[in-house]
């Protein structure tokens, strides 16, 4: 097996629907807009420090049908939201949301971020990505500031009913 | 004037400086914050995760202010976008709305489409205005010049915000900066991202976006940096010791919220704005000052 084995693109496992489902998911819709100009990983400041992270390349990969290589790899969880390729895309493919529809499907496929694991429990438990505790409290009274009293009970019923609490273990 | 004020998750918690220069600011303009205590999470972090979750996060949180007949004041920049991009969205869709609504209906609630939701920087800038900010200004800060960063969230995506400001050109920041007298420096590229969204996915790449605007705004010579979000507050001053550890640089710079900035030029003592909670002292703006 020749060392580019695996950056060969094996037309027979392509899956030509993907696109398609991505464009249910909302944010996905305008992804067969792209005709690949480059302009948002010329703009993407991630792509210009980490080369793993390239919207072109990715839109690419998922306009081709390669399904599994684009939901399971961890590189569409490296946008960081900044919306500049939204903003100068010349075919409103809507970039930045797109990335989360594709993040959203992948997490049903049950791909989700380490990281997105542990701050759906912070706000599982707590309603907020970081606990306000009595040691918190008592700085924000010492400042003058008002005391804050966690209130999960909303997050917690509206994850289980969405069904987001089954992805925290 | 009159606003729910929307903490969200970071502020109230590792930016402390932050939302207490805003209070004392906003009492001094007349502005005033009602708290509401049920507020949660905008739902930022789930969009990646579930976007109907993420709209029925943001609708929770939107109709406790439209229960009390308030519209909202964020002072996180991801807050104002994700707040803002929901309402846009359940108040222009009657469907959406009505199956959002249903689910809410789990909590209770119901979200009318009613509010609207402002950072606190647009609000200065929009609601009470330069002039009135200016007929309050108390002491000069034309010493100093301080680097603008505008973050992502308060301008973009620019199709939210009824076309406040420009994304590719912006200038609020900058006016709201120089109004106090000081000098709001150029330097290159300035809208750059701070890199925070993708802190808990790859701290190395997040701190290597953050460096690159260290880098800039360290030779345009500014005092400090002048930023509008937590996290970006995070990156910037919250991450500097360790990208001056793992980069082998050497910044010492100052990053402070735009209401410790004009909190001072407004004559609110120091020692009410905050500065002891700034990791990176700003020893000599604090000496120049007294």
């Amino acid at each position: 097996m020749s060392e580019n084995e695996e950056k060969i693109i094996k037309v027979n496992e392509l899956n030509p629907n993907f696109k398609y489902e991505i464009q249910k998911e909302a944010g996905g819709e305008n992804i067969t807009r792209c005709f690949a100009c480059g302009t948002c990983s010329a703009a993407c400041p991630v792509r210009e420090v980490n080369e793993r992270y390239n919207p072109r390349k990715i839109i690419r990969m998922a306009l081709l049908g390669m399904r599994e290589r684009v939901l399971s790899s961890d590189f569409i969880w490296f946008c960081s939201s900044c919306y500049t390729c939204y903003e100068r895309c010349p075919q409103d493919v809507r970039i930045t949301e797109l990335m989360n529809a594709m993040k959203n499907i992948a997490v049903k496929e049950g791909y989700i971020h380490p990281s997105f694991v542990a701050q759906m429990e912070a706000l599982n438990s707590h309603g907020r990505l970081y606990e306000i505790g009595e040691f918190d409290n008592k700085k924000r009274v010492k400042l003058g500031l008002p005391p804050i009293e966690e209130t999960a009970e909303d997050t917690k019923k509206l994850f289980k009913q969405e069904g987001v609490d089954k992805l925290i273990d | 004037m009159k606003y729910a004020l929307f903490l969200g998750c970071t502020v109230p918690v590792r930016a402390l400086n932050y939302e207490v220069s805003a209070r004392k600011v906003a009492h001094k303009l007349n502005i005033e914050f009602v708290d509401i205590n049920d507020f949660s999470c905008c739902g930022f972090p789930v969009k990646s995760v579930d976007r109907d979750t993420f709209l029925l996060m943001a609708a929770k949180n939107l109709s406790l202010a439209e229960e009390k007949g308030l519209d909202i004041c964020s002072l996180c920049s991801a807050c104002t976008s994700v707040l803002t991009e929901a309402n846009k969205e359940l108040k222009e869709d009657e469907y959406l709305r009505k199956r959002i609504n249903k689910e809410l209906s789990v909590l209770g609630r119901k979200y009318e489409g009613r509010i609207k939701v402002k950072h606190f920087a647009r609000i200065l800038y929009e609601d009470v205005g330069l002039d009135k900010i200016r007929e309050n200004l108390r002491v000069d800060l034309s010493k100093f010049s301080f680097a603008a960063h505008y973050g992502c969230h308060y301008l973009k995506p620019s199709e939210i915000y009824e076309g406040f400001d420009d994304s590719e050109n912006p200038k609020t920041l900058d006016e709201l900066i120089e109004l106090t007298g000081a000098k709001s420096v150029p330097y290159e590229d300035k809208k750059r991202c701070c890199g925070g969204g993708i802190l808990g996915i790859d701290e190395m790449t997040a701190l290597k976006v953050a460096k690159t605007k260290l880098d800039h705004v360290k030779s345009a010579g500014a005092d400090a940096v002048c930023l509008i979000c937590p996290f970006c507050s995070i990156m910037y001053e919250g991450s500097q010791k360790k990208m001056e550890r793992e980069f082998e640089a050497e910044y010492n710079l100052p990053v402070l919220y735009y209401p410790q900035i004009l909190g001072l030029a407004l004559g609110i003592p120091q020692d009410e704005l905050g500065f002891r909670m700034n990791r990176v002292k700003p020893r000599e703006i604090i000496a120049q000052l007294s």
